[in-house]
């Protein structure tokens, strides 16, 4: 009957969110990416918005699975996971925080520009494209001039 | 045929290309001539299956008779597909597979720019999302085009004569019946022949850098997308695609 009054907070279940790890790239959370499109209870029912990276991400179907079993480890039963396409996921949905985060795991963040603005191991910009596509569906294959270390670009979509 | 009949229809056509394109592309997996190339490939079949699983979602929603995508890719036989004979063609050499991806990506990225509009809202986000991921394929089908077609005399020769197999099916994207008719109508896709004059220009940019030649033959091969002729290549498709729901019937895990 108080069941309403116990629901935790949007805000606080977004922070539970911002603590659950791409399984692709652990160093950023799903509210980094900018996957995450809405938290809003229904009721006792939590609806959680999730919209994919690329339509084909192998991932997807962990992330959801992950999401279940953070919001079920905080004491949430009810759950209801919707993928909404619409608007199309864009990298400019990444955070701030995700961004460095990025950088700082050794893969250069999205750029408008279509290519990574330096090396994100010795931060030289003398880089050169490897191949469009790499590791995941999301990341092309550059390699650093100077160091010549290879490394992972998100791609910019 | 109502409206939701001609859209049911329309719907497999976009998704049995991905579908069939997508599984095609993927039998590069571990053979391609390089790594790079192995992954792109790859992860090129793998966008093609995700449009695949919302193209065929939404037919089976329309359709209305709790069919899935799975369902639909797994369960019907090739009588039943709506995809081009283009993309049932085997792969041939990396560069066929690469100057058939060109051709598709062409013709796919100005067909789902107008999609994007569509009077179906279902439609348009599916677009939308699909556009995205297109014009990168786009991008490095035709880059390689051009690098294998301006490449050295045998990459050249490789490439005029995969040009010159697959230019007959072309004429197949621009072909219209009465499901598009029905869906020009309702606004919600473009007269296939009304792309061709974008999708002239594009490819005619593209192969005269590449230093080839547009064969001159209006001669097309059609079937595919009205699922009166397909190929012999289909059914030998299916049977790998498929070889699990046959050997086993409603398994799943």
């Amino acid at each position: 009957m108080s069941q309403t009054t116990d629901k935790p907070s949007v805000e606080q279940i977004w922070d539970w969110l911002d603590a659950v790890p791409d399984p692709e790239i652990p160093v950023i959370s799903l509210v980094d990416l900018g996957i995450i499109r809405g938290v809003a209870w229904e009721g006792d029912t939590l609806e959680v918005a999730v919209t994919p990276t690329y339509s084909g991400c192998p991932a997807t179907s962990v992330i959801n699975m992950d999401i279940e079993t953070a919001l079920r480890d905080h004491g949430i039963e009810n759950i209801r996971l919707k993928t909404q396409i619409a608007p199309p996921w864009t990298t400019d949905w990444m955070s701030e925080k995700g961004r460095a985060k990025l950088e700082d795991y050794g893969i250069a963040p999205p750029q408008p520009a279509g290519g990574p603005e330096k090396c994100p191991h010795c931060g030289s910009k003398n880089v050169t494209l490897v191949s469009q596509f790499g590791s995941t569906p999301c990341k092309a294959h550059w390699r650093c001039q100077d160091c010549l270390e290879p490394f992972d670009y998100f791609k910019c979509i | 045929m109502t409206r939701d009949e001609a859209l049911a229809q329309f719907l497999l056509r976009m998704g049995d290309n991905t579908l069939i394109l997508g599984h095609r592309v993927s039998e590069w997996c571990g053979h391609a001539p390089v790594l790079e190339e192995d992954i792109a490939l790859a992860n090129t079949a793998l966008d093609l299956i995700g449009q695949t699983q919302m193209w065929l979602g939404l037919a089976g929603e329309v359709q209305g008779m709790g069919k899935s995508a799975d369902d639909l890719a797994f369960l019907r036989d090739v009588w039943d597909f709506r995809n081009l004979l283009l993309v049932e063609v085997p792969n041939g050499d990396f560069g066929r597979t690469l100057m058939r991806q060109c051709l598709f990506d062409a013709w796919h990225s100005i067909q789902l720019g107008h999609l994007m509009t569509s009077s179906d809202e279902r439609v348009a986000a599916i677009a939308a999302k699909a556009s995205k991921e297109v014009a990168y394929h786009l991008e490095r089908s035709a880059d390689t085009v051009v690098g294998l077609g301006d490449g050295t005399e045998e990459s050249h020769r490789r490439m005029q004569e995969a040009l010159d197999y697959l230019w007959p099916y072309v004429g197949e994207m621009f072909q219209s019946d009465e499901v598009d008719a029905e869906m020009v109508k309702a606004g919600i896709a473009p007269d296939p022949a009304s792309l061709r004059a974008d999708f002239d220009a594009l490819i005619t940019r593209i192969m005269g850098e590449a230093t080839l030649t547009i064969p001159d033959s209006a001669f097309g091969h059609k079937g595919g997308r009205t699922g009166k002729m397909h190929t012999e290549h289909l059914g030998h498709l299916l049977t790998q695609m498929q070889w699990l729901q046959r050997a086993y019937p409603g398994a799943k895990w």
